[in-house]
């Protein structure tokens, strides 16, 4: 996906305007160096140094700077490279969770991974009635007290929550890591499954059906135009009813540019054994640099 | 007192004001999330024309809450401007036909009737008006503000540069700025939102802008938009700050989950004030705050009250109003589905917010924007935009590209902004034009391309501003 204006992309053509003595208004970039040349608009200090500038520029910060312009509009290539990140966002907002044919249906042989819905009935209804999305649907709830074990030490629950495209970028790597590491660090695991139309409020009737003890919901991220596909992991330690998000930890930004799936796993893990030495999860749960430690025993 | 009204042989009952406001709501997904809603398109017009008859004095005479804000508002109201223009007798319906009428602008500006009018009362007619009378109602209501310079004259139409970085960069947020300013953008304010709200890197962020606006002469304001303690203890610590900000609800329940009280808000600006005084001769005028609300603020707390979002919105900007704001903007497509459902909900939503901080008196903007999981896209934004600018809006917002990297949310662009003072014939604030000009950056009333010395100068003062940064701070920021 592209998350900002290609450098290296195509010139745009000449402004189809005839030379005039006074140069129009509003037909070339704001600054030198701008359309038509190989080098893209930036406010040069002399022709010649935009590539300079630009590298500059880019180094630093990802915003989308010293775009040029025709009249007082983006060049063609910049509107079609907005629209074509929003498009990206916005499927992924509304992808349905693929667990049969799609990146995720490894997981199905290997651990049982299975979905349920929650009590939203359908993406448009999500997207209005986060309540819902907190809560199983009555079909859900059954499924998952049939198939999964009570009083786990480690659930790990799947959400699509905002991006589909998230959960099919990490998932099927993190999954496995974690649940592989889990067990090698002594955790009992419960049988994974995931909701469709999920809110991050659906940990508390988790721990309230399946009573683990650490509980981890790997949700998709609200998209924005730089990557659709990050995703967050929220822990809890013993949910139940009532519980806010002040209960909760979170590890955000799980994707390519950002944490990695190994540092991912770790954090997990350790955010779950700090929650395991406090008996609690939340506000008095901090991670640092050094690694999560609890602020109460 | 239950009010009543029949639409086709059908009677309608409403219990209270509370609920009457609420069903005669535009149709909103976080009225219908709260469950205060009209049901169906009939109850809602019911609403409306009982809400037509009810009288301005019966509003005021009718508090909606018990609590702080409702204090406030109540306190602060111009019982004697009320009086003489004789408002208490007139219906909401009546109030609609005044607000619509010409010469209504020269009257409630030479009478004072701004402080007349209370937040309820806004709110309330805002829902018997067309999107077309939020904009003719809300575009001769002028409120001029003066901090470094001079916003909301009639044919101005202001900028903020928001120039966000993901990590707070300051040579990358500096950058950006740059660029907006190119774009005769920035006027408004070069403010920041952070990631990291730590007192020190804030306070990076601010020394950052201040040496920008100073290497350059630059006729404007700066503010990094972290909580308002956080603000005040980089002031403490020795940052420049120009522009107090604070993001602000309409009930003192919503309030406190921002972690704020109306004496916070009072104290952080005495403390600006006092910091400004200390600043002489940098400074045009005393309006030192800087607001941000938006519909829907209240009910993602759970702190609403029972209201409609509208009307919880009027009172977050007669919460503004106490404290003299230099620039008040609704961010109104940024909350989500949930509360603005889509395109139309965020349009009238945005024209709403608007129309009322004008009639309270707000030097009032908007962030006209949207999120990747609503139903809207960048031609709502083209769309609302006309719309506000056609309605006399302070200002917009700036954004590179319209894409903001930290925020992750879509607004309007430098371009935009630029598009926008073309296309009406608008210009940035007097003092800013001014310096636009001498630096060619406008000539013949258009956005020049800088001649190559002038870029040259200013990307030596950008370097400047960036090495200026105190290094303890600058050595903050500079892992990237």
């Amino acid at each position: 996906m592209t998350s900002m204006p290609e450098p290296t992309a195509e010139p745009m053509p000449e402004p189809m305007v005839e030379p005039t003595p006074e140069p129009l208004a509003g037909t070339g970039p704001t600054i030198p160096a701008g359309a038509g040349s190989a080098e893209p608009a930036v406010p040069a200090t002399s022709p010649g140094q935009g590539g300079a500038f630009e590298r500059r520029v880019r180094a630093v910060t990802p915003a989308r700077l010293f775009l040029g312009r025709s009249g007082t509009s983006l060049r063609t290539a910049d509107q079609l490279a907005l629209r074509a990140d929003h498009a990206a966002a916005q499927d992924a907002v509304h992808a349905a969770l693929d667990l049969e044919t799609g990146l995720l249906a490894p997981l199905g042989d290997r651990f049982g991974l299975f979905a349920v819905g929650s009590a939203a009935p359908d993406r448009a209804t999500y997207l209005r009635r986060p309540d819902l999305g907190r809560s199983l649907s009555a079909e859900g709830r059954a499924e998952v007290a049939r198939r999964c074990p009570r009083g786990a030490d480690l659930q790990v629950v799947v959400g699509d929550g905002l991006s589909v495209a998230a959960v099919d970028a990490q998932v099927p790597a993190l999954l496995p890591a974690l649940l592989d590491a889990a067990r090698e660090a002594g955790w009992s695991v419960g049988q994974v499954f995931a909701v469709r139309n999920a809110r991050v409020g659906l940990l508390n009737e988790i721990g309230e059906l399946l009573d683990p003890a650490a509980s981890v919901l790997l949700i998709g991220e609200r998209p924005g135009l730089v990557t659709a596909e990050s995703l967050s992991a929220y822990l809890a330690w013993r949910p139940r009813p009532g519980h806010t998000d002040a209960d909760r930890n979170l590890i955000s930004n799980i994707h390519a540019r950002g944490v990695d799936i190994p540092q991912a796993v770790a954090r997990i893990l350790a955010l779950a054994t700090a929650m395991r030495a406090a008996n609690t999860s939340g506000v008095l749960v901090k991670e640092d640099p050094a690694g999560p430690s609890a602020l109460t025993s | 007192m239950t009010f009543r009204a029949t639409v086709r042989g059908t009677s309608y009952v409403f219990p209270d004001l509370a609920a009457l406001l609420a069903k005669a709501n535009e149709e909103k997904s976080g009225d219908q999330l709260a469950g205060v809603a009209a049901v169906s398109a009939t109850e809602r017009v019911a609403a409306k024309l009982a809400l037509a008859d009810v009288r301005l004095g019966d509003i005021l005479a009718t508090p909606l809450l018990d609590d702080a804000v409702t204090e406030l508002i109540l306190r602060e109201h111009d019982a004697a401007a009320f009086a003489d223009a004789g408002l208490a007798s007139l219906t909401v319906g009546e109030f609609r036909e005044l607000v619509l009428s010409p010469g209504f602008a020269d009257a409630w500006s030479a009478a004072g009737l701004a402080g007349a009018i209370t937040p309820e009362m806004a709110a309330a007619v805002a829902k018997l008006m067309s999107d077309k009378d939020l904009i003719v109602g809300a575009k001769p209501l002028r409120t001029v503000t003066r901090c470094r310079n001079t916003m909301g004259e009639a044919g101005v139409l202001g900028v903020r540069v928001q120039p966000n970085h993901p990590t707070d960069d300051v040579e990358g947020i500096l950058l950006s700025a740059l660029d907006g300013i190119l774009y005769g953008c920035g006027d408004a304010v070069l403010g920041v939102n952070p990631v990291n709200e730590s007192v020190a890197r804030v306070g990076a962020v601010l020394h950052g802008l201040q040496s920008l606006i100073r290497q350059l002469s630059l006729p404007t304001q700066t503010c990094v938009l972290a909580h308002v303690t956080t603000q005040l203890a980089a002031l403490a610590a020795g940052a420049p700050v120009d522009l107090l900000f604070q993001s602000i609800a309409g009930t003192e329940a919503a309030n406190r989950s921002f972690g704020i009280s109306l004496e916070m808000l009072a104290e952080g600006r005495d403390a600006v004030l006092a910091h400004h005084r200390d600043r002489s001769g940098e400074f045009v005028g005393d309006n030192v705050m800087y607001f941000e609300t938006g519909q829907g603020s209240a009910l993602s707390a759970d702190a609403h009250g029972g209201l409609d979002q509208l009307t919880v919105e009027a009172r977050a900007h007669g919460v503004a109003r106490a404290y003299q704001p230099f620039l008040v903007n609704s961010v109104v497509g940024f909350i989500g589905p949930e509360y603005l459902a889509d395109a139309r909900q965020i349009t009238r939503a945005g024209l709403e917010d608007h129309f009322i901080g004008k009639l309270l008196g707000l030097p009032m903007g908007i962030d006209v924007c949207y999120t990747n999981h609503v139903d809207a896209d960048q031609n709502t934004n083209d769309d609302l935009l006309v719309l506000l600018v056609a309605a006399g809006c302070n200002f917009v917002m700036g954004v590179p590209g319209a894409d903001d990297v930290m925020l992750s949310y879509q607004s309007t662009s430098y371009h935009d902004a630029a598009g926008m003072r073309d296309l009406f014939g608008l210009s940035a604030t007097p003092e800013y034009t001014t310096w636009l000009h001498d630096r060619g950056l406008i000539r013949g009333g258009r956005l020049a391309d800088p001649d190559p010395d002038v870029a040259a100068a200013l990307l030596a003062d950008l370097d400047r501003a960036v090495l200026d940064v105190p290094s303890p701070a600058r050595a903050l920021t500079s892992g990237r």
